[in-house]
């Protein structure tokens, strides 16, 4: 099983947002290396004939019927953000996009 | 940005180069509310009036599937002639962007509901081509962004964006094609038509508007060459958000001849998003793509999986209806006309109100002459389509009624559409209003007759000498003194009977 290098601690650290010191991509890069490790030995048990699980229920096929329910109201709706205006979200320049 | 375009010629390019598309289609669909909430879709609402915790992306939400909206997609993927999946997921594509609050986008991945399938279009002069489904999978729709503080509200040099979230999660099934190949210098016009015969289809299923202009229906173009004798295909480049049907045709054109003189000069094309712009008809460097995109899929943990059982799905094949290509084939053949005629009236959005005004008793010739001449002149003339005229099917096909039995003739049958269009009542209303009717009485009729030959002795003698042409001048004066609600037919027999003449 190969380790998890510093570079892909760093890779992920960038498409997650996350500002980590070098030191901090190593100690990543240890600890998920332990978590994947760990959750690895599940195919040593798990053959082709078991299917993987990505919900832990044995449901299929909720679903609701097409009907409008009330939403929250403007105020409420942005009521976290730290910004608006215009009755909107109010976000930062967007970079190095479009 | 300002940068011109070096292009080579489109027929210069296609000598050299077989282009090869890609088409990806988003429908939003019709339904009442979100894909994975109860919010409602209506358009115009206040912002931020339609938005909840699921689909805000706020913590200890959870999603639930809109069951309309799968049985659309199963629908879509039907009339496509695609299987359907007996077991799918949603997943989680992750990117970080304002315009989705939750910081992915609920979508399909590896499991589309829909897949392999094909849709076969007809071309202006009547041939079909078919492309090639690859999948339709379920995902949901983007907020809208307002950009601030840049010139007319683009995003470069924005000083902040503004985020309105009624648009998040409304319902979108994203239909992939797989490579267009064999198009060679059609490949634009086969762009064009696959884009609009996906978009009838989308409407008669009635699970969209698929109105571009608003946004219902959005193309992204992917294209690249490859040389003649070529067996691999080129780098492409994707050129989004393309949203009317010429613009499809024309960015797929522009790309050709940008493509053609990037590679013929002995560059390589860089896999890029390129964005198209109306005004010039060309397309422009986006973003650059460095590395494989890598959205971490991974399946939606917060949903169960889809399993459309076969009861359902053949339920659903059942009430799909006759699928546009089919429709208009067998029309065609009704109304005995050409595949070109037949084409135009499509463009021009005719063929529900033909075929309404035939149901309503009218025979197809007429239905076809007046919307597709008086009326398609006026909806173009006032920007409006067809079926947002003030006049309706059963009222054009009274208007040919009257023709019919005689009380109206051609230009008097206008003037009562004109006055329908410009709200004077019915068609009989404008009649009586109006005072239009054709003279029938014979004694009145034979009166003006008289005159005319009276007044224009000369005209009368070159029709007695056997000039039978020359009686359209004299019709012209009969009409012109009952202010044309003659029978211009009865008027020249009337005019050759007095003058001893027969029609040779």
């Amino acid at each position: 099983m190969p380790g998890i290098t510093r570079e892909e601690v760093a890779h992920l650290a960038r498409l997650a947002r996350l500002e980590l010191k070098p030191e901090e991509l190593d100690h990543f890069a240890g600890q998920l290396d332990d978590i994947i490790g760990a959750v690895a030995r599940v195919s040593e048990v798990a053959d082709q004939d078991v299917p993987p699980t990505s919900h832990p229920l044995p449901l299929t096929n909720v679903m609701r019927a097409d009907e409008v329910r009330s939403s929250l109201t403007p105020e409420q709706a942005l009521s976290g953000a730290p910004a608006q205006e215009q009755q909107r979200f109010k976000v930062p320049q967007i970079l190095g996009e479009d | 940005m300002t940068t011109t375009t070096d292009l080579v010629s489109y027929e210069d390019a296609l000598a050299s180069y077989d282009p090869v598309m890609g088409l990806e289609v988003h429908v939003e669909l019709g339904t009442k509310t979100k894909m994975f909430c109860g919010c409602s879709t209506e358009l115009g609402a206040e912002p931020n009036s339609q938005s909840c915790p699921t689909c805000l992306g706020l913590p200890g939400s959870l999603p639930v599937v809109n069951a309309t909206g799968v049985e659309s997609a199963i629908k879509i993927g039907l009339a496509l002639n695609c299987e359907i999946a007996e077991w799918c997921r949603f997943a989680r594509k992750n990117y970080f962007y304002p315009d989705m609050p939750k910081n992915f986008q609920t979508s399909q991945y590896d499991e589309p509901i829909a897949f392999n399938g094909y849709l076969d279009v007809q071309l202006e002069d009547g041939t079909t081509f078919r492309v090639e489904i690859e999948r339709a999978h379920m995902e949901e729709d983007t907020g809208k962004s307002t950009h601030v503080g840049g010139a007319t509200g683009r995003i470069h040099g924005a000083q902040h964006s503004l985020l309105d979230y009624n648009r998040a999660g409304i319902p979108l099934i994203e239909i992939v094609t797989k490579p267009i190949v064999g198009a060679g210098e059609r490949a634009p016009e086969v762009a064009r038509a696959y884009v609009a015969e996906l978009r009838e289809l989308i409407k008669a299923l009635g699970v969209s508007e698929a109105r571009m202009e608003m946004g219902q229906m959005r193309c992204d173009v992917n294209l690249s060459l490859m040389p003649k004798d070529a067996d691999k295909f080129g780098t492409r480049s994707e050129t989004k958000n393309v949203n009317s049907l010429r613009s499809v045709e024309r960015a797929a054109r522009f790309e050709i001849q940008r493509h053609a003189a990037v590679l013929s000069g002995g560059g390589t094309i860089v896999q890029e998003t390129r964005h198209f712009h109306e005004d010039t008809g060309s397309t422009t460097s986006g973003r650059v793509k460095e590395e494989a995109e890598d959205y971490r899929y991974f399946p939606e943990p917060d949903l169960v999986p889809v399993a459309p059982s076969r009861d359902w799905v053949e339920e659903l094949r059942a009430t799909l209806p006759e699928l546009p290509l089919a429709r208009r084939n067998r029309l065609r053949e009704e109304w005995g006309v050409s595949a070109v005629d037949m084409q135009a009236i499509l463009n021009a959005g005719a063929i529900d109100p033909i075929v309404a005004t035939i149901e309503a008793g009218a025979d197809a010739t007429s239905a076809r002459k007046w919307w597709m001449g008086e009326l398609a002149r006026t909806a173009n003339e006032t920007g409006t389509h067809l079926e947002a005229l003030p006049i309706t099917p059963e009222q054009v096909a009274r208007v040919t009624a009257l023709v019919a039995e005689g009380s109206l003739n051609d230009k008097l049958a206008r003037q009562v559409i004109e006055g329908v269009l410009k709200g004077e009542g019915t068609p009989d209303e404008v009649v009586e209003k109006r005072g239009l009717k054709v003279v029938s009485d014979e004694g009145a009729l034979t009166a003006a007759v008289d005159e005319a030959i009276a007044g224009n002795p000369a005209i009368a003698d070159k029709i007695r000498g056997g000039k039978v042409a020359a009686a359209g001048a004299l019709v012209g004066a009969v009409m012109k003194a009952t202010r044309g609600q003659a029978d211009a037919a009865r008027v020249k027999e009337l005019i050759l009977e007095k003058l001893g003449v027969s029609e040779g």
